[in-house]
């Protein structure tokens, strides 16, 4: 048997296996967190920061998808300074790359289009990179646009976790941070990539898409990797 | 005297853009009836005015800033309008026009006007204002008091906002328009 524990979040009082983050507890209790890397199935790595909550008697906010709950936790996941501050990424996660919605693959159904709104974005208030990235169009079915990627790192870890071919990875640091192919190498020259396309299914924006979409037709399917992963057991 | 009684002076403008904001704004159909009797335009690309008239209260611009002309103009609007409206994804975040910000200017005119072209290939110079170094959105240049993104933005939602501004609200516009 499992210990369990008792921590308060929103007030409400959540009973949870020894072992869960504070974000799989507040998901068992029926509340949602916004995430942009965090995805069922995959291990958390707390990359996009969106899924802060406020802990009593911390002082910074601390991201749920890594926290592990504990007992007599207290967890607020909405307030004014936490929505400002997830609207803050989301704005600066617009501005750091060229997403340019209105042409997009993925346009309406972009998890980082549909944050902004909910978050309530009518503008980006930080001046905008403008820099120039490649488009890797080298892989037979697939297309990499690095203008949309949030390096979220969900397409490393499918790969590397459910695939077992990790073929992803993550060069450079901070704002160069930049999604490398096996060594660095173009899309359809990599040997270990099995073309399975979990990593398009996963990516939350239009980074990730296959080949021959035009704008908006590009619907990924990241909950049947969530479910591939729950029948393959291990998921909590 | 009633608010109806005095017409609001509305001006629209069209900067780096696609013009489709502006048949967005005629897709309001019927409200464009309603509005008529309510509302004075003063400039845009749907009057003959050549100089932007001062005191203006409402301002529509469509397009990102991205020729000198197009700040200059803009400088001007925010002078002389109360209330200026980025109107679209490419007031509001640059959009399409600014997928050239990654091309030095030069760089890009060269490859349009000079690389490949077999007729009379050169960059012109004369009766074109030159470009800035990006396209950027409005509020990169001045102070904006109202962004209305979408590309185009949905005509109920021009709508809605002429609407509330005529009426002496602020438009609340959750849940009216999407992002991007």
């Amino acid at each position: 048997m499992p210990n369990m524990i008792s921590l308060r979040i929103d007030g409400e009082l959540v009973r949870v296996e020894e072992g869960h983050t504070i974000f799989q507890a507040a998901e068992a209790a029926g509340k949602q967190i916004p995430g942009l890397c965090q995805m069922k199935g995959l291990s958390p790595v707390g990359a996009c920061r969106l899924c802060v909550v406020e802990l009593a008697g911390v002082n910074r906010l601390l991201p749920s998808c890594t926290t592990p709950a504990q007992e007599g936790m207290s967890v607020t996941t909405q307030s004014a300074r936490i929505k400002s501050y997830r609207r803050m990424i989301v704005e600066l996660l617009l501005a750091e790359r060229n997403h340019i919605c209105a042409v997009c693959v993925s346009n309406n159904h972009c998890e980082l289009q549909a944050l902004a709104m909910k978050l309530g974005v009518t503008h980006v208030r930080y001046t905008y990179a403008y820099r120039s990235f490649p488009v890797d169009t080298s892989h037979p079915r697939f297309v990499l646009d690095h203008n949309r990627c949030i390096v979220c790192t969900r397409c490393v870890r499918v790969c590397a976790e459910m695939e077992g071919a990790h073929v992803w990875d993550v060069m450079g640091r901070g704002v160069g941070s930049r999604l490398v192919c096996e060594l660095n190498r173009s899309w359809g020259q990599a040997s270990s990539c099995t073309g399975c396309g979990k990593c398009v299914q996963v990516c939350p924006t239009g980074a990730l898409a296959e080949k021959g979409c035009a704008v908006e037709e590009m619907i990924k399917r990241g909950q049947s990797i969530s479910r591939l992963a729950e029948t393959r057991g291990g998921v909590l | 005297m009633s608010a109806a009684a005095v017409k609001a002076r509305v001006a629209t403008v069209w900067l780096d853009g696609c013009s489709g904001c502006h048949m967005s704004l005629l897709d309001i159909d019927e409200a464009l009836a309603v509005l008529a009797g309510r509302i004075r335009l003063v400039f845009g690309p749907l009057v003959d005015a050549q100089e932007f008239p001062e005191e203006v209260d409402v301002t529509l611009v469509e397009g990102a800033v991205s020729s000198q002309d197009d700040l200059r103009l803009l400088q001007a609007i925010r002078q002389r309008t109360k209330l200026l409206i980025a109107l679209g994804d490419c007031a509001v975040t640059g959009n399409v026009p600014s997928m050239r910000n990654g091309l030095p200017v030069k760089k890009m005119l060269e490859s349009i006007y000079i690389q490949g072209v077999t007729t009379a290939p050169g960059v012109p110079k004369t009766g074109v204002p030159s470009l800035l170094k990006h396209a950027s959105p409005l509020h990169e240049s001045v102070r904006v008091d109202l962004h209305v993104p979408g590309c185009p933005p949905k005509p109920e939602a021009i709508a809605f906002v002429l609407k509330e501004l005529l009426d002496g609200r602020k438009p609340d516009l959750t849940g009216q328009v999407k992002f991007g």
